[in-house]
């Protein structure tokens, strides 16, 4: 487990060198550096705007229902191995603002609550991921990061829930005219 | 609607947010470096075409794939930090026929991601991707280098837009209010985040780090970010995007102990524990705690929730360590001291010392008050940091604004009294919150704006000129020049 997030870790700086290039810049300025994005940001680009899917070309094996943030239900063939942020990228899944940090563990974004039982039957998590977890919106008993987790077989058939700020949502209502 | 650029396109001209200009003009990269870099400017220089020399220019060049006009209902948005790409993002996705322009103060975008997240940090500024690709939406547009405020009022873009939402953040911060905070060697923690991090308004800054000790008031995250800059390894800070500015300093500091001073106790700290294992992890570091300042915690463990448990937990850990570390620069906690006045040398040139107000703690937990105990105390340090908090100001008379929470008063985005304006972000919550808390509050208010345009609360069936109407006041006014020729937009 820890070995994952490392690497994700050093995959993200590698991303993040993106920021090099438009940080600083024009003042006296820092290290810049460019590196050009990797793939998982092309399909982003659709992603915020749009709530379409669309197939991957890896052999899809495992059925995961997302719910999101409004209630909405989508359900995705995906492959092993892939991890639930992964999954809404690749598919386009539309839930806003999902995976900001990309992976990293440095946003919580990616929150997501699973079924008890499923919940049960995921690895441990590492100090790192609690970490990010603790600051997270809406936080229950069976919460976990979506960057953190991979699809296994197993996972068959699971529905897995975008957290909702329900009291938001209600004052929201009755603020409008 | 255009759709979507090709992939190639999108993945080169990712960078093109209305930073070349800049970037062409005054980029001072260290040598080993430049190769890089101008490579890096001929891809981007190449996927734009025609490089520009202004900012707007670009996203009109942008937009010039599609020749029609800006679609009917007009947005604005003042800022663009996390809140205003956060709230655009909402509202160019709810609404087909929207068009959204962000105003921006700097020539950048990306407010504190850019100039406030610690450098060692970039994992977190990935969210600029996001933003970016935001800012590339054919119905969004980023305008650089005007202060609303000063270029053009709030009243001039609520005549121009349908809807005006301010998320212009918290640009100034709480003062202790203590005798001597003038004195050289003090330095609010704002100003010297954004030495670090390259903001041209901290540029002149040259703290002077010629002194053994460094006081930190207040135990947030920005304290922790300051504290593990001053501390960090050299090699580790290189590897970042931290200014050559502050790297050379740095690399000068004489600074060897840390204190991060907190008004209440080791229960109440407002660090997150992400932040404190890295201060505890820091390579050549060594953790400075006191024994007595842990009573009764490990007792009083229990009855916490989980982040502050484990946050404490944490603490203890360090505490009992801290005596197997090695290192030659300590950091360490200092708690139920609040700040009575900045002592200075004889001369009376610059801080020598901090005199500290002992308090205790009256109620429990996380509300829990300072109370002090009438006792001082006084510590030596040569350099004096305020860390207690950002604080948002008024940009604009014809808007309402709270003096005492600093916020512009709002109900769930909606500023009071003012039909059409909305705010997001830290100037709608105060300056508390990681960027998920920014992007979670700057949903909301995205949510109310689209709920107002469709209801029409906001009357929509007057045509409203957007930037048509903003760019010849402008121009008028000189800002143009420095923004780039809104001229392209006619
Ligand atoms: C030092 C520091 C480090 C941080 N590190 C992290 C971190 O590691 N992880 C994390 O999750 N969160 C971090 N945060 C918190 C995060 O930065 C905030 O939650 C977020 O930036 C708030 O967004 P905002 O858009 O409200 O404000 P800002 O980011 O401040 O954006 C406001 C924008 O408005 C612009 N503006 C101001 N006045 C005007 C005007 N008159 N006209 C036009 N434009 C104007 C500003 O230039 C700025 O670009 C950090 C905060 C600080 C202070
Ligand atoms: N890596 C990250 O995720 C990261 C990095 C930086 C910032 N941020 C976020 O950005 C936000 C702002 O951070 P921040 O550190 O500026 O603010 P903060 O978390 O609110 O901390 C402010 C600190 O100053 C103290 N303080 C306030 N007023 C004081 C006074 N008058 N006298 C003495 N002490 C006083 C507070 O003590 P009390 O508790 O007693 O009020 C607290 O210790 C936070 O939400 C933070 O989490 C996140
Ligand atoms: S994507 Fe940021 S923590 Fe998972």
């Amino acid at each position: 487990m820890s070995k994952r997030v490392c690497l994700q870790s050093i995959l993200s700086v590698q991303k993040a060198c993106l920021w090099g290039v438009l940080s600083g810049l024009g003042f006296q300025s820092a290290r810049h550096q460019l590196h050009l994005l990797p793939r998982r940001q092309i399909s982003r680009c659709s992603q915020l705007f749009n709530a379409s899917q669309h197939n991957s070309s890896t052999t899809p094996k495992v059925l995961v229902h997302f719910v999101n943030q409004d209630g909405v239900k989508s359900s995705v063939t995906v492959s092993e191995g892939e991890t639930l942020l992964d999954v809404v990228i690749n598919k386009n899944l539309d839930i806003s603002g999902f995976g900001a940090c990309e992976g990293t563990l440095a946003c919580s974004t990616c929150h997501l609550v699973f079924e008890e039982d499923v919940f049960d039957r995921l690895e441990p998590m590492v100090d790192e991921e609690v970490d990010m977890l603790d600051l997270a919106y809406g936080v229950t008993k069976t919460s976990r990061l979506g960057c953190q987790v991979t699809v296994e077989g197993w996972m068959d058939g699971m529905t897995v829930y975008v957290p909702q700020d329900v009291k938001d949502q209600r004052e929201i209502s009755k603020g409008s005219k | 609607m255009v759709l979507f650029c090709k992939i190639d396109d999108v993945n080169s001209s990712l960078v093109s947010v209305s930073v070349m200009p800049i970037l062409v003009s005054h980029f001072n990269p260290r040598p080993k470096m430049r190769l890089l870099v101008q490579k890096s400017l001929f891809s981007i220089a190449k996927c734009t075409r025609t490089p520009t020399s202004n900012t707007v220019g670009k996203f009109n060049r942008h937009r010039g794939l599609c020749t029609s006009p800006d679609p009917h209902t007009k947005v604005c948005i003042v800022g663009g930090g996390p809140a205003g790409f956060y709230t655009a993002q909402h509202i160019v996705k709810g609404r087909p026929d929207v068009q959204v322009d962000v105003y921006e103060r700097l020539p950048v975008p990306f407010g504190l991601v850019r100039f406030g997240v610690a450098p060692d940090h970039p994992e977190v500024k990935n969210v600029i991707n996001t933003f970016t690709q935001t800012a590339q939406h054919e119905r969004c547009r980023f305008l650089g280098n005007v202060t609303v405020g000063k270029d053009v009022s709030v009243e001039e873009l609520r005549r121009a837009y349908h809807a005006v939402v301010l998320s212009y953040g918290a640009e100034g911060n709480r003062s202790m209010g203590v005798p001597g905070e003038h004195l050289s060697g003090v330095y609010s923690a704002k100003d010297f985040v954004g030495w670090y991090n390259g903001l041209p308004y901290n540029k002149e800054l040259r703290p002077d780090l010629s002194h053994d000790t460094a006081v930190i008031l207040g135990q947030g995250n920005v304290a922790l970010d300051v504290a593990r800059i001053l501390l960090a390894p050299l090699d580790m800070l290189k590897t970042t995007d931290i200014t050559q500015v502050a790297l050379d300093a740095l690399a000068g500091s004489q600074v060897r102990r840390v204190l991060i001073v907190g008004r209440r106790g080791p229960m109440q700290v407002a660090c997150t524990i992400k932040e404190l294992r890295e201060m505890v992890n820091l390579p050549g570091t060594q953790p400075d705690l006191l024994t007595e300042d842990f009573h009764g915690v490990q007792e009083a463990l229990k009855e916490l929730a989980r982040p502050r448990k484990r946050l404490t937990e944490l603490m203890l850990k360090a505490l009992q360590e801290q005596g197997a570390r090695q290192g030659d620069r300590k950091w360490g906690f200092r708690f139920l001291r609040g700040p009575l006045e900045v002592l200075p040398t004889p001369d009376g040139t610059r801080a020598a010392a901090i005199r500290l107000a002992l308090n205790r703690l009256e109620g429990s937990g996380e509300g829990a008050r300072a109370v002090p105990t009438g006792e001082v105390e006084e510590v030596p340090c040569g350099i004096v940091i305020s860390s207690i908090g950002y604080k948002s100001l008024p940009i604009d008379p014809a808007v309402p604004f709270d003096p005492r929470k600093a916020i512009v008063p709002n109900n769930m985005g909606r500023v009071q009294d003012n039909t059409g304006l909305y705010c997001s972000g830290w100037v709608k919550t105060g300056p508390t919150g990681v960027i998920a808390t920014t992007m979670n509050n700057s949903f909301d208010t995205g949510r109310v704006v689209l709920q107002d345009l469709d209801s029409g609360a906001v009357d929509l069936t007057e045509a409203k000129p957007g930037l048509q109407g903003i760019a010849p006041l402008l121009e008028k006014r000189g800002t143009a020049a420095r923004a780039g020729a809104y001229r392209d937009f006619s």
